[in-house]
Parts: structure tokens; C-alpha cells; sequence
């Protein structure tokens, strides 16, 4: 039923002075907007070493110029026991769209639980990684809106990093930062992680100078880089602070953290 | 006046046409605050400059110096505030000196407002300006487009709400001067902990009939603390592809060249942190 009074003048009739009158409805047809991602700012960061991964991520909420919460966790152990995921060996970190991080954790914690049930042993990591790029795809043309980083231990022992992008490609890493501050962080692994942009002084002149090699570094050595980067981030990136959550994944099981932040 | 410089505005716009982005401003998504108290007048603000997510400066100043007894804090287009401000301080020297008077708040605030409704807002200044004139001291906001308020306490910028909840819940009349910088103080905190435009330092400025007083960094609640690796490297880490050493006299063809003795050297620019 069209509107009793609609302010426009009588059809046909004489109409305002105005050279456009007003209409009863918009000509054409009427969009409607849905948005249904929001970005909750924050940075994720994994390095995995000869027996162990870490994987960290500062525990801000943002959306704009606002705090959220100061305590929203962004890494989550995936596949344990209980609701406190007891004994679990592998961990995710999500970082963009919050509330689809969540979505995506609850959705592969549950496959990993079910597949242990199923067949009476734990998900080895390059199954789960497999298995979440493919939940991943699964959403193409409606992702969940995130970077997600998978870690663990491998078949053999050693520290195990998958990376994602919010459609499911996925690929194994020595190191990956990711999310908003992940363009400040990544130079930064790549020169200290990698070396990427160092040389061997005295290894020769000009082009001929060596390369220093990437060799897998020691956990106290990594934890520490860890930390340098996110009080870094926490200094030039106004969405990262609070609080850093920090996973260490090890034979012995997954070790938690939790250390502060500046909170300007 | 001279004005601006508008010619290359339709290269910029056939640009902007063919999806060149605009260059981004310096912005001080800023908390800036005024009080006024018993004998005179307080502003203060934060120190944070962004530019988007990124801490542009984690130290800059905002709040500017108009005439010995009028200060303005600023907030909006980092440049704009800078400007518009040296040019009305400018004017209002000249002003002073023409009329052999101290130069008045109100005067400064209306030279303020006419500057930017001309430009109709495209001058991104944002303005708490405070003072004390032989009429009294005085506190006003100038907004870009050029409306005013004169407020007992004011607050501007993106922490604005995050300030007056404090002197909403705070304020009260007759302050003294150590209670008026307090809830200055307490105001820009507010904006530094919930406001992500602002953050780092509280800078506060506070004015008498006597004097100026600004006291640069006030509260520094923000300091970055040790970082738990050495990050200097050794000497040779970085590929030196070509050298080319140039000797004393050759350079000496082209500028005079002193010898310094390492006392002599008066003047220290800034220096940088280096790690130890």
C-alpha cells in the first residue's frame, strides 16, 4: 500500500516552483547496502624452530578509532580435551574479522575433536593444515574475512608453520606475520629470521660477498625476537597493544603466556 | 594576503580522474583540552601524530604559540594547524604593534574564524584557543569551517568524547591552577588510554596574567621500555657495491672547510638513538 502522505505534490498537477519536484519514490530501482565485515584490527606473528613453533598475537580489539576490549585472545589451541582443549598439539591464529576468527576456530576445533574420535588417534599437522585450507575455500565467494596461522610439530619432531590467506592458499613457513601491523613486522623476520639483507663480513668484495645462511634459531632467541617485534608494532601501529598471548608449542605440550603492552 | 597556489589544481584533478589517489596528510587524529580557572586559563594536549593506523610522530608539539600570553591547541591536518596559526600570530603581532596594545583572545578568535570560513572548511584546522588579555583570560574552539564556542572547558579532536566524559564527571567551578592542570591532565590521559588517534605524552600550557608557563611533556606515561636484543651489526654485514672517497681538498675546491677540534663543537643537532 503506498504512503498516505508522501510530501510530494499531486501527480499530474501544477507541483512546486522547483525544477526538479520531489517524487513519491525514487525512480529506479532502491540498493540496499550489506556489509557484514568489520576489521578488528590486531597482528598475529609465527616462527617455527628445529623443536618448536611460537606462535603470538596481541590482545586488542579494535573498530576505528575505538577499543573493543583490551583482552580478546587471537590464538586458540585447536583439537584437546574439554573445553580448556587439554593436550592439544596444535594451535591457530586468526587475526581481520574477529567474530569470522571465532567461526573458523569453533568450525576446525570440532573436526580435529571428531576426527580423534573417529579413529582413536590425533590429527597429525599437515592433515589439520590441509584440512582448514580446504574450510577455507569452501567459502570462496563469501570467505571468512581473515589470515589465519596454523602451528605445530611435524610427523618428525620439528616445528611446523602454515600460513593462509582468507581463501585458502596455504604454504609452509619458517616465519609469517600477519594482519595489520604485518607490514611492519615482516622486514623484520626476514632480515632477523632469515637474514634476508645480510652478508658475511670479510666473505669477499661487492657481488661476490656471502650470503649469511639461515640456520634454525634457538627458542630463547626466537621468544625474544618475538617480543622485540610486537613492543616495535606496539610503538607505530595505532590498532596494536595491550596485551601479547604467546603459544609455545614443544614436545612437552603447548606452553601459554601472557606478557602486557603499552596501552596509548 | 598572498593565498594559495591553485595551479596545479586541474592536473590534480584529471589525475584524481584516472584513480591517482590524493597524497595522505599528516593528521593529528588528536585530545586536545582547555580549562579555564581562577586567574587564568589551562590547555593541554597529547602528542601522537598519525597519518591512517601509523604513528606518524610519537612526540610532536600541538600546541602552538600565537602571542606571549595567547597559546592554541590544535587538532585536525597537521599542517593546517601549523599555518594557520603562525599566520594569525603573525597578524596579530603586527596588530599589537600598530595599536600599542596587548593583543586580546577575542581578536585572535575572530582573525581565526574569518581565515577559515573563507576557505569553507578545506583548511583542516580544528582550534582550542586560550589566553589572557587585559580583559580577562579567555578559552574558545574554532571548528575548520569557522564556528565558535566560549566554553569554561572545552575539548576537540578524535578523544574529544573520551576528555569531556572527564570534565563532565570532574568539573567544577572556581578551580585553583593546580587542580585546573590536573583535570587537563586527567582529560588528555582519558583520550591517550581509549582514543587510538592520540596517545604518548600529555603537553600542557598555562596561562596568568603574570606569565606563560609550558611545560613540555608534562606526563610521560608512555615510555618504551628495553628491547630484549641488541640489534647493531657487525661491521661488513651490509654489501658495499662501490665506494668513492672524497679527500679534504678536493671538497675545499667547492666550500670552505674548517678543522673542528672535538671541544669547539658548539652546536649539537638532534642526535639519534642508537642501540648501546
Amino acid at each position: 500500500m503506498a504512503a498516505l502522505f508522501s510530501g510530494a505534490p499531486p501527480q499530474g498537477g501544477p507541483g512546486y516552483s522547483f525544477k526538479q519536484t520531489p517524487t513519491a519514490a525514487p525512480s529506479g530501482e532502491r540498493q540496499h547496502g550489506f556489509y557484514p565485515y568489520t576489521d578488528n584490527g590486531g597482528s598475529t606473528l609465527g616462527i617455527s624452530g628445529a623443536d618448536f613453533t611460537i606462535l603470538a598475537g596481541d590482545t586488542r580489539s579494535t573498530s576505528g578509532y575505538n577499543i573493543n576490549t583490551r583482552y580478546a585472545p587471537k590464538l586458540f589451541k585447536i583439537g584437546g580435551e574439554g573445553p580448556e582443549n587439554k593436550g592439544a598439539r596444535i594451535v591457530l591464529s586468526v587475526v581481520g574479522f574477529a567474530a569470522d576468527g571465532d567461526a573458523l576456530k569453533e568450525r576446525l576445533d570440532t573436526i580435529v575433536k571428531m576426527y580423534k574420535y573417529q579413529h582413536g588417534k590425533p590429527m597429525s599437522v599437515s592433515a589439520c593444515a590441509q584440512r582448514l585450507s580446504h574450510i577455507l575455500y569452501n567459502k570462496r565467494f563469501f570467505p571468512y574475512y581473515v589470515h589465519a596461522i596454523l602451528g605445530g610439530l611435524d610427523e618428525d619432531g620439528k616445528g611446523a608453520l602454515y600460513s593462509y590467506d582468507p581463501v585458502g592458499s596455504y604454504e609452509r613457513e619458517q616465519c609469517r606475520a600477519a594482519g595489520a601491523a604485518a607490514s611492519l613486522i615482516m622486514p623484520f623476520l626476514d632480515n632477523q629470521v632469515n637474514f634476508k639483507n645480510q652478508y658475511m663480513p670479510g666473505s669477499g668484495t661487492g657481488h661476490d660477498l656471502k650470503a649469511k645462511a639461515a640456520e634454525p634459531l634457538p627458542q630463547d632467541h626466537v621468544e625474544d625476537l618475538v617480543r622485540d617485534a610486537f613492543t616495535s608494532a606496539v610503538e607505530r601501529h595505532i590498532e596494536v597493544g595491550d596485551g601479547l598471548q604467546m603459544m609455545i608449542i614443544t614436545a612437552d605440550g603447548v606452553h601459554e603466556s601472557y606478557t602486557t603492552l603499552k596501552q596509548d | 594576503m598572498a593565498g594559495f597556489d591553485f595551479s596545479n589544481h586541474n592536473r590534480n584533478a584529471a589525475l584524481h580522474a584516472q584513480g591517482v589517489p590524493l597524497p595522505k596528510a599528516t593528521s593529528t587524529g588528536t585530545t586536545i583540552v582547555g580549562c579555564l580557572f581562577d586567574g587564568g586559563v589551562v590547555i593541554a594536549a597529547d602528542t601522537r601524530a598519525t597519518s591512517g593506523p601509523i604513528v606518524a610522530d610519537k612526540n610532536c608539539e600541538k600546541l602552538h604559540y600565537i602571542a606571549p600570553q595567547i597559546w592554541c591547541a590544535g587538532a585536525g591536518t597537521a599542517a593546517d594547524t601549523e599555518f594557520t596559526t603562525a599566520i594569525i600570530s603573525s597578524n596579530l603581532e603586527l596588530h599589537a604593534l600598530s595599536t600599542g596594545r596587548k593583543p586580546r583572545v577575542v581578536t585572535c578568535m575572530t582573525l581565526l574564524k574569518q581565515h577559515l570560513f573563507r576557505y569553507q572548511g578545506h583548511i583542516g584546522a580544528y582550534l582550542v584557543i586560550a589566553g589572557v588579555d587585559p580583559t580577562g583570560s579567555h578559552l574558545f574552539t574554532v571548528h575548520a569551517h569557522g564556528s565558535t564556542d566560549k566554553l569554561p572547558y572545552v575539548t576537540m579532536g578524535s578523544g574529544s568524547l573520551a576528555a569531556m566524559s572527564v570534565f563532565e564527571t570532574q568539573w567544577k567551578r572556581n578551580l585553583s591552577r593546580d587542580d585546573a592542570v590536573k583535570l587537563c591532565a586527567d582529560a588528555i590521559q582519558a583520550g591517550i588510554w581509549n582514543d587510538l588517534g592520540s596517545g604518548s605524552n600529555v603537553d600542557v600550557a598555562v596561562i596568568t596574567e603574570e606569565k606563560t608557563t609550558l611545560m613540555r611533556n608534562h606526563l610521560t606515561p608512555n615510555e618504551r621500555g628495553r628491547k630484549e636484543r641488541n640489534y647493531r651489526f657487525d661491521r661488513g654485514t651490509t654489501a658495499v657495491l662501490n665506494e668513492k672517497i672524497i679527500k679534504r681538498e678536493e671538497i675545499s675546491k667547492y666550500v670552505t672547510v674548517h678543522e673542528l677540534q672535538d671541544d669547539s663543537v658548539t652546536a649539537t643537532a638532534e642526535t639519534m638513538d642508537v642501540d648501546s
